[in-house]
């Protein structure tokens, strides 16, 4: 649905982004995530044909951004970052607008419907203007949803919700990606991790790391850390453990748990379980420590080196 | 087209949901009711004293092209750079809307806004036909009214495609306004100064063909093509502009 190679976009002498290459499928919520100024607003807006590229080509819904910019347009949904509105129109007849631009036929039962979805029906016949950001961000996205396109871009689509809302939105997305191709640009770790089925990391215009963020993890670390709580002190438990072959770089915590990694691939949990119950202690957690997003995120994009 | 006639149905709503649309059509409607009734006064005096013309509509039409020349720029400043400024023009830039169909519809928005004005105005011909036998020469009117709308939709183009350049809106009425004033008052100065050639300058004036032709019922084809000449060089200027814009 999204196909981007060798995009490079320059203002004036800066490279905002550089040889950037992607794709999306139908079906998949794709998470853009980068520190700000990363190029992310940049990519999205030559997608949604705002801007052309430098140098590089993007089809998006099998048309190319630059050449057939009117029908890219026709089939994208556009959240923008700023969440732009004629803040002096009421709800619905701004929505009214915006499907009659895109020609939609029965425009004002889409509307209703639209705004259904996103929780605002009782606010139709509001000033735009009188609106709280939350409420503004849900009509922005009831714009970008309107036409029921077959790809949605938006540009950090919880930004400045209230936690309530910012899990409806979320569910919504979700919804919407199991059919519809979703490319959304985050700062917010956790977001990507439980929203997208894959992350792309942008730093200084350049993707840093793309794949899932379940191996996204693995391939950073590669090794899984695991933690051994028992109950008691425990003071000899670093030395069990260091018996079963493979584990390595044990460390004792304050609290008498003990942390070690084996390279991942062979799990070594059910060898260190039966070891730790063979030498008498009551095993009360064995848990695995992944590596949060945040850490992968700063790994990658603090330090030049690339992996 | 479809897209340029909704464009402009919404911009022309949306005149009437701020001050500006009133105070322009104040600024318009009132002088020219002032006027209208000089000249009722003065005609009626002199056709008392037994003499004078019979009075007729078009200096009235001529105040309403001169008053425009001042509040064109206010109607029209803000179409596209307010939309630069609050972002909203992003919106519009990735609607499947071509840009010339977007700078076309403000022009079309802020054109009937002038034309609905200009409605009003019709009172005044309407009025005196019923002071003056054997009636007013409605051949005059329509070619005043016809060199109106040519004249307004020439500054309206002109006005919108220099908000197309700005993100601030009184820059755009500050610039369009000094072009007015230099198209309508000075271009032509010079002509009886020049020994030759000085004619070309009056054709470039904005307000020669209207005052000295259309105006007097006088419908030169020189007139007509100078204001559609500027009209599409209007929506020109915006075109590109927005396409500027993009590649930036």
């Amino acid at each position: 649905m999204i196909k981007v190679s060798g995009l490079t976009k320059d203002y004036g002498a800066r490279r905002a982004i550089h040889n950037l290459s992607f794709d999306a499928k139908q079906g998949e919520i794709v998470g853009f995530l980068g520190p700000n100024g990363a190029g992310k607003t940049t990519t999205m807006r030559i997608l949604t044909g705002y801007m052309p590229p430098s140098d590089g080509e993007a089809m998006v819904a099998g048309y190319d951004v630059v050449e057939e910019s009117l029908e890219v347009r026709k089939r994208v949904g556009y959240l923008p970052e700023t969440v732009p509105l004629y803040t002096d129109m009421v709800v619905f007849d701004y929505l009214k607008y915006m499907g009659d631009l895109r020609r939609l036929p029965d425009v004002e039962d889409r509307v209703d419907e639209v705004l259904d979805r996103v929780g605002l029906l009782d606010r139709a016949q509001g000033f735009i203007g009188n609106l709280s950001k939350g409420m503004r961000q849900r009509v922005g996205l009831a714009q970008a949803l309107l036409h029921q396109p077959e790809v949605l871009i938006l540009d950090e689509p919880t930004i400045g919700l209230d936690p309530g809302q910012v899990v409806e939105i979320r569910e919504l997305i979700r919804e919407i990606g199991k059919e519809k191709t979703v490319l959304l640009s985050t700062h917010l770790l956790n977001e990507a991790q439980n929203l997208c089925d894959r992350v792309l990391i942008i730093n200084k215009g350049k993707i840093v790391a793309e794949d899932t963020t379940e191996n996204l993890q693995a391939r950073l670390l590669g090794a899984e850390r695991v933690v051994v709580k028992v109950r008691g002190d425990g003071d000899q438990l670093a030395e069990t453990i260091k018996e079963v072959k493979g584990v390595r770089k044990i460390e004792t915590l304050e609290d008498g748990a003990v942390e070690f990694e084996f390279a991942s691939g062979k799990d070594l949990r059910p060898e260190v379980a039966k070891q730790v119950i063979k030498s008498g202690y009551d095993l009360l957690e064995l848990r695995p420590l992944g590596m949060s997003l945040e850490e992968i995120f700063l790994e990658l994009t603090s330090s030049d080196k690339k992996k | 087209m479809n897209n340029i006639w909704t464009i402009a149905k919404r911009e022309y709503d949306n005149y009437f949901n701020s001050p500006l649309a009133y105070v322009v059509m104040l600024a318009i409607l009132l002088p020219l009711g002032i006027y209208f009734t000089l000249i009722l006064l003065f005609s009626s005096q002199n056709a008392f004293m037994g003499g004078g013309a019979a009075p007729d509509t078009l200096q009235i039409n001529w105040l309403f092209v001169f008053l425009m020349v001042f509040l064109a720029p206010a109607i029209t400043m803000r179409l596209i750079s307010d939309e630069a400024r609050m972002g909203t023009l992003e919106l519009m830039l990735t609607a499947p809307v071509k840009d010339f169909e977007f700078v076309a519809g403000k022009w079309l928005g802020a054109l009937m806004f002038v034309l609905s004005t200009a409605l009003v105005t019709l009172v005044f011909p309407l009025v005196l036909n019923n002071f003056v036998s054997p009636g007013i020469d409605w051949m005059m009117v329509l070619s005043s009214y016809i060199g109106l709308i040519l004249v307004s939709s020439a500054m309206l183009a002109l006005g919108v495609g220099i908000s197309a350049i700005f993100n601030n809106q009184f820059a755009a009425f500050f610039v369009t306004l000094g072009l007015f004033f230099f198209l309508w008052f000075f271009i032509n100065m010079p002509v009886n100064l020049l020994p030759t050639g000085g004619e070309i300058l009056n054709y470039l004036s904005l307000s020669y063909h209207f005052q000295q032709n259309i105006n007097q019922g006088n419908m030169t084809l020189a007139g007509i093509v100078y204001y559609l000449s500027l009209t599409a060089l209007g929506l020109f200027i915006g075109t590109t502009a927005i396409e500027i814009r993009r590649w930036r």
